[in-house]
């Protein structure tokens, strides 16, 4: 499987490492009024599409960013690859 | 007095070096090696105070340049590996620490790799039994990192070959893996 890494190519998927869903880029305000329920929900709840799922991906073996990719998990087809910190800095991380 | 005797990566006195039919394996024992990371949003200072100071040109992703006595590989986002002859830049790290000041940080890495410098004909075929890199399409002046053996490892395309940078701890089965894919080529 090849990952079009977004600066790098085409790279092995072996150089990667897989965390996740991606949606642990959103975490939750910890000093918000409802922050332990989020947080419950952040920790413990995840989706499982069988589609589209967007994941979080560490080029370990590479030059060590972090990516967001967006793979179909019925066949594998990666259709878009995203570097993690543009699009935590697209939805307002990294601001606070 | 200590009588310290330096040895090589590989535990030798002297620098190995493995003729295997066309390809040349030689170890380069004699690198001064740092790393340059830049502090957040300080990319372009880096970049032109070492430019003022050494000439010296971090270039884009997956490339390295030389200048002078200095050569910088690009290692990820805002990142970069200097290398000189040690024998000659012993202080390699403090000095790059002058240079680039409080708008970057500055690794000393000399003990942490070895290097190999490889040559010949075969050199294609070898590098494409040694790692995943498209090394075909490789051309001098481009680095990549990636695994050799699951070592992490610096891949470096040079007019003369490639070189490879490894963990040095694990200088011995980089070696073993170098020439085992040259005698495979062979």
């Amino acid at each position: 499987m090849l990952i079009n890494h977004p600066i790098l190519g085409p790279r092995d998927a072996a150089e990667f490492t897989y965390l996740g869903d991606a949606a642990l880029i959103d975490r939750p305000n910890w000093q918000a009024d409802d922050a332990a329920e989020a947080f419950h929900d952040y920790l413990y709840l995840r989706d499982n599409p069988a589609g589209l799922h967007r994941e979080l991906w560490f080029h370990e073996q590479g030059d060590r960013s972090w990516l967001v990719v967006t793979r179909n998990t019925l066949t594998h087809e990666i259709t878009s690859v995203e570097l993690a910190r543009d699009v935590a800095l697209a939805r307002g991380r990294g601001k606070e | 007095m200590t009588d310290l005797k330096p040895i090589t990566a590989l535990n030798g006195d002297s620098a190995a070096v493995d003729t295997i039919a066309t390809l040349t394996i030689r170890e380069n024992p004699d690198l001064a090696l740092a790393s340059v990371a830049a502090r957040h949003g300080a990319g372009d200072t880096v970049a032109a105070r070492l430019k003022d100071a050494l000439s010296l040109s971090l270039l884009a992703p997956a490339h390295w340049a030389a200048a002078g006595d200095y050569a910088a590989i690009w290692l990820g986002p805002d990142q970069w590996m200097v290398n000189a002859e040690y024998g000659t830049h012993a202080l390699l790290a403090s000095d790059l620490k002058a240079i680039v000041g409080d708008a970057g940080s500055v690794t000393e890495q000399t003990d942490g790799w070895c290097c190999f410098d490889v040559e010949g004909e075969q050199l294609v075929a070898a590098f494409e039994r040694l790692c995943a890199l498209d090394f075909a399409q490789m051309q001098p002046g481009q680095a990549n990192r990636t695994t050799i053996h699951h070592l992490g490892c610096l891949v470096v395309r040079t007019d003369a070959g490639a070189s490879v940078f490894g963990p040095r701890s694990s200088a011995r089965s980089l070696h073993h893996a170098l020439i085992e894919a040259a005698y495979s080529v062979a």
